[in-house]
């Protein structure tokens, strides 16, 4: 069983993952901002690796990406820094990103390094589904690491359910029709998530987009195994002086 | 399906370029559309409505000219094949015609699309503005600065011109603003890509709605010179759109050369420049995977042309694909050459070259051209809106 898998079958509800760009606020932040966020209650890390161009994201997170990539982050960088991540934290990360970086660096050997490093899964957004089952599915597979698509309100009931079947740890429900760090009204979300969850789907799912604070994390685990965090988190730590205290604030808002 | 040049693969693809890499978020519009592109076009009152508009509104069929005085210095005979008469002056406006077209049928109200220049944005906002359906036109910011006089035509045509904060602020972060409008708006909205680029099927509406003009270029080569075939087609190419339609129905006829002309900036290697099949290697931008200048970490380099409309980091999948195969000749032409050969053109046979044309025309002389060589240049558009470039060379 992978750590993802591990995490959902140790816990079934109320599962929070935070989203943080690899290299922000400052390049060596990296492994501090992973640390922060496990010793303040997160119990998944997804990692963004910084693309100029990231077509699913809002301004918040290409913000993000766009200092990231001044400071000097790149896939070879972010591995030189994971080197450490198993020696301080057990806690599971998926690395997201966008396919060409990971295309320029090669698909193989991206795949062999972040599971050396002790990577446990993928988000890769623009990997279509043809792609992945032609070409990349196996390369993933034969690294042991987890691969999450993503779903959304438009997605049809038979297509949920192939991309449950190619995904393994969790399944990512986008809440709304948007990109990342919307405002949206999260009441209409509702109807889809009890949809989702009346699927009674193979894996765990984690509701993604729009969730920024204790009402939205609540409303998604009412239907779903949790959520994820990502621009909101990004915001709090744009002006933070203090990594710590500022995860720490941060994630007793959303958890309390 | 087996792929050919004039028709990809069922998953978009030209060898190994094309594709439909999207997000999720992407995909039911996407599949829609691909799923009903094809069935639409090939109906009789679409075919009917959209020759129609092309006829009356736009101007088609635009003149192939025998342009004498290059011909005569040039030592072959040159055609010019007119795009820069079309309405909105250039071939952007044939293939927004024929999106809305194809927009409408799909029940869309809300149209949106992305420009560098402004020519695609104001072919966008013109036929917004015929059939009385909303615009947006996603804009960088240095490029609303830099062309103003097509920021205005779009705001008095009804469109909303809105700007592109993000990353460099130019036609491909407009490009990322409009995908990401289309996100939020997946229910009454269609994105109106202005080049053979973005994810399947794209790349090949837009040719095929751009095939129009090598599908007349054949007919007027026969009534003018007894034969269909030129032996040179030459236009410029930054995604690609003029070229594809002005390659289409030469594609599989062997014996034409396909002469392609990118921006090579201050010179292809001076860090300067949008000279795509000589600066990139295959990845994937806006959806689709094909030659893209990038750094070696994957990271999108900004290109620069004195052309807005070539300042693109990227290449349609077609002309990946024409590149790799050898099937076509991929040439550039740098800032000062193209400026020289705008004015040249105007000289000789008073027609002012948008600057993207300028750039076919700047390497007529390398052809090493014989005289019974018949050389079509596809004249894209017109050079009103370079005028602030040009006067500063007068």
């Amino acid at each position: 069983m992978s750590r993802i898998q591990q995490l959902f079958h140790r816990k079934k509800q109320r599962v929070l993952n935070v989203y943080c760009t690899a290299g922000y606020p400052k390049l060596q932040d990296t492994l501090e901002v992973i640390l922060a966020l496990e010793q303040n209650g997160a119990d998944l890390i997804e990692l963004g690796m910084p693309y100029s161009d990231p077509l699913a994201d809002g301004p918040v997170i290409q913000a993000s990406s766009t200092i990231a990539l001044q400071n000097g982050m790149s896939i070879e960088v972010l591995f030189e820094q994971l080197k450490e991540l198993r020696l301080k934290t057990n806690i599971p990360v998926i690395l997201m990103g966008y396919m060409n970086p990971v295309l320029q660096y090669g698909f193989e050997r991206f795949c062999k390094e972040a599971a050396a490093v002790g990577v446990d899964g993928l988000i890769l957004p623009d990997l279509p589904e043809y792609e992945y089952e032609t070409i990349y599915g196996s390369i993933i597979k034969n690294n042991a690491l987890d691969f999450i698509f993503l779903v959304t309100p438009e997605t049809s009931e038979g297509r949920i359910r192939k991309l449950d079947t190619l995904s393994s740890g969790f399944l990512y429900a986008v809440s709304s029709s948007a990109t990342t760090g919307n405002d949206k009204d999260f009441t209409p979300v509702e109807s889809y998530l009890q949809r989702l969850k009346d699927m009674s789907l193979r894996n765990p799912v984690l509701v993604g987009f729009g969730i920024k604070d204790k009402a939205s994390f609540e409303t998604a685990g009412k239907y779903t195994n949790g959520a994820i965090i990502g621009s909101a988190y990004i915001k709090a730590l744009e002006h933070s002086a203090d990594i710590r205290a500022t995860t720490k604030q941060f994630l007793q808002q959303v958890l309390q | 399906m087996v792929t050919t040049y004039q028709q990809p693969d069922a998953q978009g693809y030209y060898g190994q370029f094309g594709g439909a890499y999207i997000p999720e978020m992407l995909h039911r519009n996407v599949a829609e559309l691909r799923e009903q592109y094809l069935t639409i076009m090939q109906e009789p009152d679409f075919k009917a409505e959209f020759e129609a508009l092309l006829k009356d509104y736009v101007g088609r069929p635009t003149p192939l000219f025998h342009a004498e005085r290059l011909s005569e210095e040039l030592g072959a005979t040159i055609f010019l094949k007119r795009e820069d008469l079309c309405h909105t002056g250039a071939h952007k406006i044939n293939n927004t015609i024929g999106q809305i077209l194809l927009a409408r049928r799909l029940g869309k109200t809300r149209i949106i699309a992305e420009t560098g220049a402004g020519q695609h944005g104001v072919a966008t906002a013109t036929v917004c503005a015929l059939k009385g359906m909303q615009c947006i036109v996603y804009m960088g910011e240095k490029d609303i600065e830099r062309q103003a006089p097509n920021v205005a035509r779009m705001k008095m045509l009804g469109a909303t011109v809105v700007p592109a904060i993000s990353g460099s602020k130019t036609l491909k972060d407009a490009t990322n603003e409009a995908i990401r409008d289309w996100i939020n708006n997946p229910h009454d909205t269609h994105y109106i890509i202005g080049s053979v680029v973005g994810p399947h099927p794209y790349p090949d509406m837009v040719a095929r709605f751009q095939s129009v003009i090598s599908k007349e270029t054949r007919q007027q080569l026969l009534e003018k010179t007894g034969t269909e075939l030129p032996t040179h087609v030459v236009a410029c190419v930054g995604g690609g759109s003029n070229a594809a339609g002005a390659f289409y129905h030469f594609l599989d006829e062997k014996e034409v050369k396909l002469v392609a002309v990118e921006a090579a900036g201050h010179g292809v290697h001076t860090g300067m420049s949008a000279a795509t099949t000589q600066l990139g290697k295959p990845g994937i931008l806006h959806g689709s995977k094909s030659l893209l200048m990038q750094t070696a970490d994957g990271q999108v380099i900004e290109p620069h042309s004195i052309s807005a409309g070539l300042d693109y980091p990227g290449i349609g999948p077609l002309h990946a694909y024409l590149f790799e195969s050898r099937r076509g000749v991929f040439l550039s032409a740098t800032d000062e050459e193209a400026l020289a050969s705008a004015f040249h053109v105007s000289k000789t046979e008073g027609i002012i070259p948008a600057l993207e044309t300028a750039h076919a025309f700047a390497i007529l002389d390398k052809l090493n051209l014989k005289s019974t060589d018949r050389v079509v240049v596809c004249l894209s558009g017109r050079g009103d809106k370079d005028l602030a470039t040009y006067m500063q060379h007068l």
